[in-house]
């Protein structure tokens, strides 16, 4: 094993000397933690004989990072803070990928009492009225920002000893309201891909507020001379084509779909 | 409890089987340390030396900043070199966030006050009478100060080993500068905060038991280089 680790080692030293080329992307946790990036990425890095260097933090993380010209194309869920993105010529070329939507979670006991609600809106005023502890995402990611919309559909500012702050990503939030018997609001992806090792049900789903859309950015060539444009054209290409739509509609764990593409309508199974 | 006993079985299998996940993170983390600690050396042994042997205007404040610097945290480290590697920063031409270059530069800034701060520290303690001795049997001044140094090897040696003790356990310059990507800046610290964020902790269990061996070699090293000096 040691023989092996010195070869990787020579090999690692190597690597950045006989270079592919590079193209980073900057994407939300949820993506990436759910396994679908590993998915769809070795195909295009194939074709196009280079690397994808993933970086994987929040979407307000990402798009500030693509803001300053650190990486060369964004995967991110935020609507509203894309389209502003783009509206300030930080990004161009913004394509729809894939959606799928939010849930909120729970714990058994349900002391709010949300199990089965249609309407968000509602079901936060009980937990805010009922004091119960809710996790909250508090890092600017995509699924913070949709949650503070809600919030703000609801007509309350969520404050207390009952509302947290992780600050950290989605699965370690998770496991912040699991171990805490809180109520969280996640993207279906993340909560399908840890949803054994939760004891959290899911309450509330189905409100068409939880909609989550994907979409794909290259950060301006015009304002940042060094990004790789064609290569990040190229990845939008890829991830807008037939056979990649057709590789996120087949991704499933345990059996269940995580993402829907937006391009092309794949015909479901069941 | 099975929770833990699974986590500590999976790790055992990780690193028996030499999973290729965990050996490429083993090895990203070995190369940047080392490249680091390489570099510490060459800048910091050096400058420890100068600062034991000669007095000059501005030596207290010298060590006064290295022993500073020996306690920084690495968030620290890591946010202002993120702010001058990032593209918006002074820096940001040479397009270096995100690779392991600035992972190595992060730790280098970690190891070069410990390796410099630790030699000067082992020179002063030498006994000077060590080079009138030697004066005195002959040696010209430069044989003198090469003799005189070299009692000093152990004590250099054993600030080497600390300098790399404390780059390859520490997490935040690897998260924040090198990106945490996969088998290219994906280190065994910023693995085992993933991994247990995913809940993976067989993984993490298995990557912590390599931190845990290292730092044990390297106390051992430490305190044995250390044992020789006294």
């Amino acid at each position: 094993m040691f023989k092996k680790l010195i070869i990787l080692v020579a090999l690692a030293a190597c690597s950045a000397s006989a270079q592919q080329p590079i193209l980073r992307l900057a994407t939300t946790t949820s993506t990436y933690e759910s396994g679908l990036l590993d998915r769809i990425l070795p195909p295009f890095e194939r074709s196009h004989d280079l690397k994808v260097h993933v970086i994987s933090v929040g979407t307000g993380k990402a798009m500030k990072i693509a803001e300053n010209g650190d990486v060369d194309v964004v995967l991110v869920h935020a609507r509203e803070a894309e389209d502003k993105f783009v509206r300030e010529g930080f990004g161009v070329n913004r394509k729809d990928v894939m959606h799928n939507d939010f849930v909120i979670l729970g714990p058994k006991p349900d002391p709010a009492g949300i199990a089965g609600m249609k309407d968000v809106s509602h079901a936060l005023k009980r937990i805010a009225e009922n004091k119960a502890f809710f996790i909250s995402r508090g890092d600017d990611s995509g699924t913070h920002k949709k949650e503070i919309s809600l919030w703000a559909k609801a007509g309350i500012a969520p404050a207390g000893d009952w509302y947290l702050e992780s600050g950290q990503g989605m699965s370690a939030t998770l496991r912040m309201a699991d171990e805490k018997n809180g109520y969280v609001l996640v993207d279906r992806a993340t909560y399908l891909s840890f949803k054994k090792e939760l004891r959290l049900q899911a309450l509330v789903e189905g409100d068409d507020l939880l909609f989550n859309p994907y979409g794909i950015i290259a950060v301006n060539p015009e304002l940042h001379k060094h990004v790789k444009k064609d290569l990040a054209t190229a990845l939008i290409e890829w991830m807008t084509s037939a056979e990649c739509q057709r590789l996120i509609a087949s991704y499933k764990k345990e059996g269940v779909q995580l993402f829907y593409p937006d391009i092309v309508r794949v015909e479901q199974e069941q | 409890m099975d929770y833990l006993g699974d986590g500590l079985a999976g790790a055992v299998r990780i690193i028996v089987s030499g999973d290729a996940d965990f050996l490429s993170i083993v090895s990203v983390s070995l190369l940047v340390s080392l490249t680091s600690t390489c570099l510490a050396t060459l800048t910091g042994v050096p400058l420890g030396i100068a600062v034991a042997q000669h007095r000059f205007k501005g030596r207290g404040f010298i060590l006064m900043i290295l022993n500073t610097l020996m306690s920084l945290p690495t968030v620290v480290v890591g946010l202002m070199l993120y702010s001058f590697l990032s593209r918006r920063g002074p820096l940001g031409e040479m397009g270096l966030l995100y690779t392991r270059s600035a992972i190595v530069i992060g730790q280098w800034v970690l190891a070069f006050p410990i390796i410099a701060g630790l030699t000067a520290a082992a020179v002063k303690g030498l006994d000077s009478r060590i080079r009138q001795t030697a004066l005195s049997l002959g040696a010209d001044a430069h044989q003198a100060s090469w003799v005189f140094l070299r009692e000093a090897r152990y004590g250099v040696f054993a600030a080497v080993v600390a300098g790399f003790g404390r780059v390859f356990a520490e997490v935040g310059v690897s998260m924040m500068l090198g990106g945490n990507i996969r088998a290219y800046t994906r280190t065994i610290t910023t693995a085992i905060a993933l991994e247990t964020s995913k809940g993976e902790f067989a993984m993490g269990i298995a990557l912590g038991l390599v931190l845990l061996a290292v730092a044990l070699v390297v106390n051992i090293v430490f305190w044995t280089l250390r044992g020789r000096t006294e």
